[in-house]
């Protein structure tokens, strides 16, 4: 395969949203055939340069893949999919890119806060971020403060965003933020908040930096952060 | 006496006795492998007690065991399990009586939303003829309180297709809080209705608070046991196949002390299920066989309900679609499996995707309720009310409702058409034939006082313009003004002195200051 097929591929797979060449993907003609991890690999083998497999190939598959989502050709799992593969594709390249002078968006922590197991939605969440390129560390769910907060002063993460659908357990985020202060880590991480129990007011409330209603408005939010981190 | 539910004829089957066969096997292979993850110890203990491998495994910090389930277990916990379940109430004629093998169905409220839906009428003048005015509801969010509750109790009491009360609305007053919430959220619900009463517990120490209310109502322990007034949901697995910490302890409790308990797992097909329908089935049905299992170790014959919320995913938010017809599919499916099993089922149809009421929320309503009715469960968490997913609880909808479970009961009353019958309407059609105006009308009379003629919608108007909503939130009114039967003085009194935590404000017997 030619270098320009390589990322063809990797491209088209990427907006397929096939992962793996075990992937069912949705068009029936590519099963069986490598996906975006093989082709990711094979790109690193034939030392295509990390910056066209990124730039070529998978930020320029996930454009599409958002266009596709607007105008409502895609639907969730779609998109999902695709940032799932870009995600995986990501993680192989990571090593490479530590030594590189190609930087991620920002370091992302999640977590469900203390006494809740829902996790669909913050699922979606990370998995949405980790592939527009963010670094994403999911902690998992029933998260305990003391553990969100050692996480945080020892990998000094960008973000913070913590899901919560319960209304006994939306206070824990609460929790959370004063602990921050109390560590001295509050000016460190803006903390976004989600789910079903939270709303706008209970952000301002609790002194979180935005609350968001669904993992596309997280992303409009974490763009605005960096807009006026430039400016 | 019981109240009487609606017994459903012929129950419509979506799917062959092979089919369910099938399912079974399914899950049993499910159940050995790739078997369960248990986020709780004593559950975990349990199995291993009673010889279902039990490894250990881990999850982050938290540790869990990998679990799997052998048939043997799963047979015998089918065979001890009730095929008969009582739920009792407040007044003995509104207990439910449910047979696993009988398709009679409860209609049954629920389930405990965030927000509450209030309504209110303003008059709209049309701009083209100012002499025209109509009314047009609107409908205003908010928190829902203690207050809410009490009400929809109220109301809930009075509507007469409603069989039982599960909570409706989350209670988020200032002065709840994780400890108080589950005796406030018991005892309002029990003073304002003489219907039984089911709820999810918050916090496992508050068990025998509930528990030791529910006795002092019911008159003493045994009297409890006789007459379960209340009875418990837990979510104890989380899909995919997940046993999770805290409603897994709180459901061995209920069970140790032998209250009723739905076993209940609300999978998503497309997110955590498969989004086919042969594998979201094979695997709620493995997630209820593994609760019902645990139950049965845990106290051989205490009662339980074969739980099944199953929902479809919704492809733009990958939120719950109750309102796709794949939900009310896969809902009847497992009716078919409970009926399998001989385990009284724990059914869902009515909750829509819809946020307000309307022509989306009536149509996506009435035809799960439909469709899942006549497949013939026996507790039908049909959803008084519910709107928007699980999120949003509207009182006026639960009274629109109650109309549409009339129509249905009316329907499912079984046919009568005998020897008897038909000749005295063959001698009806003989002698009217034979008169000069050839009508039937002074046959009507009789039948029309005998309730056998379905009433009119009771919300039509009488104009051109449609009253529906303004003429359901009058007879939501009349329904609150009408009184309830409150728990009695004295018993109030001793519940009050017994149990911590209880807001004075509902004691109805209170003197005011
Ligand atoms: C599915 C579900 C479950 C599943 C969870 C499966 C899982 N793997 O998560 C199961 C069945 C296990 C479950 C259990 C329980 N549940 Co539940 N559950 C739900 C349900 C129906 C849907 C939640 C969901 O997944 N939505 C779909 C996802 C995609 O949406 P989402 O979570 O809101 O996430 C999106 C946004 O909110 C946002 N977002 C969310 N988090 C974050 C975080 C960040 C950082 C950002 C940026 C964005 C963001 O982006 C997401 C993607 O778009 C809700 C009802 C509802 N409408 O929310 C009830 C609900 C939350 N559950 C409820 C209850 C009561 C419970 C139980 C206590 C039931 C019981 N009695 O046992 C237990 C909880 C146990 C516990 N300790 O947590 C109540 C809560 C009421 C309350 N008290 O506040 C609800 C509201 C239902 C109801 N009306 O009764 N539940």
């Amino acid at each position: 395969m030619s270098e320009e097929d390589i990322i063809a591929r990797l491209k088209e797979n990427v907006i397929q949203g096939r992962k793996t060449q075990q992937d069912e993907g949705m068009d029936e003609k590519l099963s069986g055939t490598p996906g975006v991890v093989e082709l990711t690999r094979l790109a690193l083998e034939e030392k295509i340069p990390l910056e066209e497999i990124i730039n070529k190939a998978l930020t320029v598959g996930m454009r599409v893949v958002g266009e596709k989502f607007s105008t409502k050709e895609y639907f969730i799992p779609d998109m999902l999919a695709s940032a799932d593969a870009v995600g995986e594709a990501m993680d192989i390249l990571k090593p490479l890119l530590e030594v590189s002078s190609i930087e991620t968006k920002g370091k992302f922590a999640i977590a469900t806060v203390k006494g809740d197991i829902h996790d669909i939605g913050k699922n979606i969440v990370a998995i949405l971020l980790k592939g527009m390129g963010y670094e994403v560390n999911d902690l998992g769910t029933d998260v305990p403060t003391e553990k969100i907060i050692e996480f945080i002063k020892k990998e000094s993460p960008d973000y913070l965003g913590l899901s919560a659908l319960l209304t006994t357990t939306m206070t824990e985020m609460g929790v959370v933020i004063e602990a921050l202060k109390d560590s001295g880590l509050r000016d460190r991480v803006k903390v976004l908040i989600g789910g079903a129990a939270v709303s706008d007011e209970y952000a301002q409330e609790i002194g979180a930096d935005a609350y968001c209603v669904d993992s596309f408005h997280a992303i409009k939010v974490l763009d605005s952060f960096q807009r006026s981190e430039i400016n | 006496m019981p109240r009487e539910g609606i017994l459903v004829p012929n129950p419509y089957e979506r799917i062959t006795d092979e089919q369910v066969q099938q399912i079974h096997q399914a899950s049993l292979q499910i159940l050995v492998d790739p078997g369960l993850i248990c986020f709780s110890k004593k559950a975990a203990e349990i199995f291993h007690s009673n010889g279902a491998e039990v490894t250990t495994a881990s999850s982050g910090d938290n540790p869990c065991w990998h679990i799997k389930i052998p048939e043997k277990l799963v047979i015998e916990a089918l065979d001890s399990a009730p095929k008969t379940v009582k739920l009792g109430a407040r007044n003995p004629d509104n207990a439910l009586i449910m047979k696993g093998d009988e398709p009679r169905v409860y209609f049954i409220s629920g389930s405990e939303t965030n927000i509450w839906l209030d309504v209110d009428f303003h008059t709209y003048v049309r701009k083209s003829d100012r002499s025209i005015e109509i009314k047009v509801p609107e409908f205003h969010p908010r928190r829902s309180t203690l207050a809410d509750l009490c009400q929809s109790a109220h109301v809930c009491e009075h509507l007469e297709t409603l069989d039982g009360y599960i909570r409706t609305v989350n209670i988020q007053d200032e002065d709840i809080t994780e400890d108080n919430k589950d005796v406030n959220k018991f005892f309002a619900s029990l003073n304002n209705t003489t219907k039984h009463f089911m709820s999810g517990l918050t916090k496992l120490e508050q068990l025998d608070n509930v528990v030791r209310m529910a006795e002092l109502i019911a008159g003493g322990k045994e009297a409890l046991k006789e007459n379960p007034i209340i009875s418990f949901i837990t979510c104890l697995v989380k899909s995919p196949l997940q046993f999770v910490e805290d409603t897994t302890d709180t459901f061995i409790e209920v069970c140790q002390r032998g209250l009723p308990a739905v076993v209940s797992s609300s999978p998503q097909a497309g997110t955590t299920a498969p989004i086919k329908e042969a594998g979201i089935m094979a695997q709620i049905n493995a997630e209820v066989l593994a609760g019902i299992t645990l139950g049965q170790l845990v106290n051989k014959g205490t009662p339980l309900l074969y739980g099944s919320v199953p929902v479809r995913a919704r492809m733009d938010t990958l939120g719950d679609s109750y309102g796709s017809v794949e939900t009310s599919q896969y809902n009847i499916d497992c009716v078919q499996m409970a009926r399998f099993y001989k385990i009284p089922n724990y059914s869902t149809s009515g909750v829509c995707d819809t946020k307000i009421p309307g022509q989306q929320a009536s149509i996506e309503r009435l035809f799960s309720d439909i469709v899942v009715t006549l497949s013939g469960p026996q507790y039908l968490h049909c959803a008084y009310g519910l709107l928007d997913g699980n999120a949003v609880f509207c009182l006026l909808q639960a009274v629109l409702d109650d109309a549409h479970f009339q129509m249905l009961k009316f329907f499912l009353k079984p046919a009568r058409i005998n020897q008897p019958e038909l000749n005295e309407v063959l001698k009806q059609i003989r002698e009217v034939v034979a008169t000069p105006q050839k009508l039937y009308i002074g046959y009507i009379r009789q039948v029309m006082r005998s309730g056998e003629i379905s009433a009119p919608y009771p919300f039509e108007g009488d104009g051109e313009s449609d009253s529906v909503f303004a003429l359901a939130y009058q007879r939501m009114n009349e329904l609150l003004g009408k009184p309830v039967e409150h728990i009695a003085p004295d018993t109030t009194a001793k519940i009050f002195q017994e149990i911590p935590g209880l807001l004075p404000r509902l004691n109805v017997y209170r003197e005011r200051k």
